[in-house]
């Protein structure tokens, strides 16, 4: 019996691809990941949504994991492709912890492997339809970079994926500053999400906030936002022009 | 998901719109979302235009072609009415809808549910989806978050409602709606129509229902942290 065959044209370019599969399009997404440095390390906020398409099918999924004891990776995109690169990092914390030798893999070891993979998997034209952001603190040292599917990565004082680049950037590029406290760090990503919720058609109120110290990671149970609906410009928006919306 | 979608298939849209007939009348509903690609462009939009006094629409689809369809209805159903010398009907103001929908049916996307009372047939829902077909229904649902309320309706559905009880089915359905597509969000606005007039309402997203796996909306995270953890249980 014959599985739909892959057809390649006479004149692909792309080589033999009998047996590999490819991520063409993603399935089941997440949205925006927010992230910022503060004073004793970094802050991560996303929601817990995975849509399929324009449904809000899943809305208990976790975006942000622990890698290591110095790390924290959120992820947007397709999710099957993040639980893959869950697997790929946990061999490589494996294999640093089995050297035994006292040293671990920072932060910035951690989004350089991880650089590499999203690079060499467009490169085969096969990408991780992710885009992630890795936080973290290792001896006193704050780091926080981005990578996206084609490999464009960078590191920076506040990051932010999909929606959360036009929409929470510009809010930290003026609110943000050095040496925030944790509290002012928490109201900010909040105004980010929030401003998120409204916006953005994939968000749902459902989040965590996640974060790194020196001491280790924490993430919070997941809550929700409150969202204010009461300008009178709202109640009656056509009552001066009927049939605007 | 196949990006090469075929163009000649319905393709939803984004919204939830609905209208229900009771024992005195009508109540239409609809969320409050305009997006333009996964932007919302206007998060308390007003999809329930006004056509004539008694005739109200709920639009669907493309936000131009709905709002030319219904401002040309409203422009004819006015010159109608002064005509006749009285209240337009209900099924005159759906029929203007479905020739224009019909006619130009390769060019315009709207899906539109008419609803109103008039004194010879009383409250009447007529829905008119994509290609212009006019169908009277006991209740009419449409956008793309009715693929979700489909089921609903087949279970909640009742002839003879009251007209809370109508109302309360809309706003829960929206509500349910909005849940589930992303499509749709922001308030839930409905309209009754009945003999005694016209009534707007608006039920803002935080005093909705929440339904499964949605939680209590909260000022921040910095309230949860700082709240007094719950006594120790005494058995």
């Amino acid at each position: 019996m014959n599985f739909m065959a892959s057809k390649q044209p006479e004149n692909s370019l792309l080589g033999p691809e009998s047996d590999s599969q490819r991520t063409l399009y993603p399935y089941v997404t997440g949205t925006s990941v927010v992230a910022l440095k503060y004073k004793d390390g970094i802050l991560m906020a996303a929601d817990m949504g995975g849509s399929y398409g324009s449904t809000l099918r899943y809305k208990n999924v976790e975006r942000m994991k622990a890698i290591g004891k110095h790390s924290l990776l959120g992820a947007s995109g397709e999710i099957s492709d993040f639980q893959e690169i869950l697997r790929y990092l946990d061999e490589l914390i494996l294999y640093d912890n089995m050297w035994d030798d006292g040293n671990s893999l920072g932060p910035k070891e951690v989004h350089n492997y991880l650089t590499r993979v999203m690079y060499n998997r467009r490169n085969k034209f096969n990408p991780l339809w992710n885009s992630l952001v890795l936080g973290g603190i290792k001896n006193g040292q704050k780091y926080l970079g981005t990578v996206s599917m084609i490999g464009v990565n960078f590191e920076d004082n506040h990051v932010a994926t999909g929606f959360g680049n036009h929409l929470a950037r510009p809010i930290l590029r003026q609110e943000w500053h050095e040496n925030l406290s944790f509290e002012d760090g928490v109201r900010l990503l909040e105004k980010c999400m929030r401003v998120l919720l409204y916006r953005d058609r994939s968000a749902i109120n459902k989040l965590q906030i996640a974060k790194i110290t020196e001491e280790g990671m924490t993430i919070s149970q997941p809550y929700s936002l409150k969202t204010y609906w009461e300008f009178s410009a709202f109640e009656n928006p056509t009552q001066g022009a009927v049939g605007s919306w | 998901m196949d990006l090469n979608m075929d163009l000649n298939a319905p393709h939803s849209m984004g919204t939830t719109i609905i209208g229900v007939t009771y024992n005195g009348g009508v109540v239409l509903g609809a969320d409050s979302r305009t997006s333009t690609g996964m932007y919302v462009a206007n998060r308390a939009s007003d999809k329930i235009t006004q056509l004539t006094d008694n005739v109200y629409v709920c639009r669907s689809g493309s936000a131009a072609d709905s709002q030319l369809v219904s401002d040309y209805v409203r422009y004819f159903l006015h010159q109608h009415t002064i005509q006749l010398g009285q209240p337009a009907t209900v099924k005159v103001a759906a029929n203007l809808i479905r020739l224009i929908s019909y006619n130009n049916k390769n060019m315009l996307e709207t899906g539109l549910i008419v609803g109103g009372w008039d004194k010879y047939e009383g409250g009447k829902i007529y829905g008119i989806p994509l290609g212009g077909t006019l169908i009277e229904q006991p209740f009419a649902i449409g956008g793309s978050g009715s693929s979700y309320l489909y089921g609903f309706f087949d279970q909640a559905w009742k002839e003879g409602m009251t007209k809370d009880e109508a109302e309360q089915l809309v706003v829960k359905a929206v509500s349910l709606a909005i849940a589930r597509d992303g499509a749709s969000g922001g308030v839930v606005r409905t309209v009754v129509i009945n003999s005694e007039g016209v009534t707007r309402n608006f039920y803002p997203g935080d005093k909705l229902q929440l339904w499964h796996e949605e939680l209590e909306p909260q000022n921040s995270l910095l309230d949860i942290l700082n709240s007094p953890s719950p006594e120790p249980m005494n058995i």
